[in-house]
């Protein structure tokens, strides 16, 4: 009897979590489109709905309705395999981050850990897709997307390895409080920018979204797919970049920290200050969609390891020095 | 209790499982996805006897990384063929004796592991008893690496990177007759070096220098 009213407990608090993060994906891709037609002096999606809100339940709607096709010569069961743990990732990691001091679905002691583990494995459900598929262009659009995040992810691990030398402790909690003084966006800013351009290439956004690079490779891993699948990795993909922008904001912004500690700013709840700088990093990558032109590949991987991995190990021995210099390294 | 020992065996039976299914599936793409079905429930068991920050360790380090080049190096080969030729014919079965005898190598050195550490339990220093229990086990693995084991620490990544750098070696050749883009040069290029005005006369055309 206890185990099934913990069961229906926990459930109750993952949908608490789930749905707001479902909803906000809907929202957000429309965000993005209507950013992206701004920049551009174009209108965007304002037909359905009070500003076009109601756009992205009506593609879902229509993805919904659409035939599921299977390519005869595809590995069927990988084939469908494939959007699911996108999706599942995508969302899943969203258990240990902190929206306020105990608004919290999972508060383990390795919490950082377990956001970096989990989307270091997003790229299974890019490489399952590509080569599922059993076509040219999806299987070069995944080994090209799988060579990215893994060198990419390099370098957002070390700019952790930073953020951690100030904190010590994994626990992302603790992480948040750690900047209660001051944002770590302040003494960390070059680490800030590179990893806010990692994250860039992680999720496979603009400018690095060369796995599908229409010009190349149609739609690299997901050309393939249809109706519901395809949605299903498009909303993964959304997850992934809310879900870098929350990691962002928890590194460097402070989570659900105000800005300064006034009695002004405690009017507003803890939750939606990071539901803020969230939208903040969210636009950012938006507009950065919009003005910055494609790379090229060769130039993508020139970033990855010899500017950014070389920077920020750099970064991680000066932090470290200057940290056990002036006595302020946290020890347990 | 209960819970505990329904997810312990619930991993523990996916791990054995799919352990047997990376030898026995015919296509090798398969194998790798089982092998890394493996390693997720190991990490899953790990964590369940509280060693957190091993289990996610081998998340990020197996199954991020090490599986991600199996994956590529299995795609991109194309040894799915290959594997099955192996055990139809009896003349290039070389390998299989081969196997056998490293299976069995590596069976008897975790008998002599598992048995000493059973039978022995002295034999190796043990440091467990002098460690804090009230931190997290990331603070004590930490503690014990950097300060009792450094030196063996220090040298197990001098060995990582021999080996890396002796793959770099390895495989490193330079070919001729490829061109390269030199970043500085085409970003510090201007317009007074790469465009010309040239008069050119009616029906005479004009030489460019390349």
């Amino acid at each position: 009897m206890e185990y099934i009213v913990l069961l229906f407990s926990e459930i109750y608090k993952i949908l608490y979590v789930l749905i707001p993060v479902l909803v906000s994906v809907a929202m957000i891709v429309w965000l993005d489109r209507r950013i992206w037609a701004f920049v551009q002096k174009r209108r965007g999606p304002n037909v359905v709905g009070p500003f076009g809100l109601f756009q992205t339940l009506a593609d879902a709607l229509k993805y919904i309705f659409k035939e599921i096709i299977i390519p005869a010569s595809s590995n069927k069961i990988i084939f469908i395999l494939a959007p699911i743990v996108t999706m599942t990732l995508a969302l899943i990691a969203w258990a240990v981050i902190p929206f306020s001091e105990d608004y919290v679905l999972a508060d383990i002691n390795v919490g950082i850990l377990y956001i970096f583990a989990i989307s270091s494995l997003g790229v299974y459900g890019i490489i399952m897709g590509g080569w599922a598929s059993n076509s040219k262009y999806p299987f070069l659009g995944s080994i090209r997307s799988a060579a990215q995040m893994v060198s990419y992810e390099v370098s957002i691990g070390v700019i952790i390895i930073n953020v951690l030398l100030c904190v010590g402790s994994l626990n992302l909690s603790d992480i948040v409080l750690a900047q209660e003084k001051i944002w770590f966006v302040i003494p960390l800013f070059p680490m800030f920018v590179i990893f806010f351009i990692s994250s860039l290439a992680e999720t496979n956004r603009p400018p690095f979204d060369l796995p599908e690079a229409e010009a190349e490779l149609v739609a690299g891993y997901q050309t393939e797919y249809s109706g519901m699948m395809y949605a299903m990795f498009w909303l993964g993909e959304y997850a992934n970049i809310l879900l870098m922008c929350a990691l962002g904001s928890i590194l460097f912004l402070g989570g659900w920290l105000a800005p300064m500690d006034i009695p002004l700013f405690d009017i507003v709840p803890p939750p939606v200050w990071l539901i803020l700088k969230i939208l903040f990093l969210f636009i950012l990558f938006a507009l950065i969609k919009a003005i910055v032109p494609r790379y090229r590949y060769d130039q993508l991987m020139r970033l990855g390891w010899k500017v950014f991995l070389p920077f920020s190990l750099i970064w991680v021995v000066l932090t470290s020095g200057y940290l056990l210099y002036f006595d302020l390294l946290p020890v347990y | 209790m209960l819970a505990h020992a329904i997810f312990f065996y619930f991993f523990s039976f996916i791990a054995i499982i799919s352990a047997i299914m990376v030898t026995v599936s015919k296509n090798t793409v398969h194998s790798v996805f089982f092998l890394i079905l493996d390693f997720i429930s190991i990490s899953c068991l790990f964590i369940m006897i509280g060693a957190e920050f091993l289990g996610m360790i081998m998340l990020i380090v197996y199954v991020g990384a090490v599986a991600v080049l199996f994956l590529f190096v299995v795609m991109m080969l194309n040894v799915a063929q290959q594997k099955n030729q192996w055990f139809k014919s009896s003349e290039t079965s070389t390998h299989i004796p081969v196997g056998l005898i490293v299976s069995l190598i590596i069976f008897f050195e975790l008998i002599i592991v598992i048995g000493g550490w059973k039978y022995k339990p002295d034999i190796i220093e043990n440091f467990s008893d002098s460690l804090i229990s009230n931190s997290t086990n990331t603070h004590t693995i930490g503690s014990v690496l950097y300060t009792e084991y450094i030196h063996l620490f220090q040298i197990s990544g001098m060995i990582l990177l021999v080996a890396m750098i002796g793959a770099i070696v390895l495989t490193f050749r330079k070919r001729e007759g490829v061109k390269r883009q030199n970043y500085f040069s085409q970003i510090s290029r201007e317009k007074n070096h790469g465009v010309e005005l040239v008069e050119v006369k009616s029906n005479e055309g004009v030489k460019i220098d390349v």
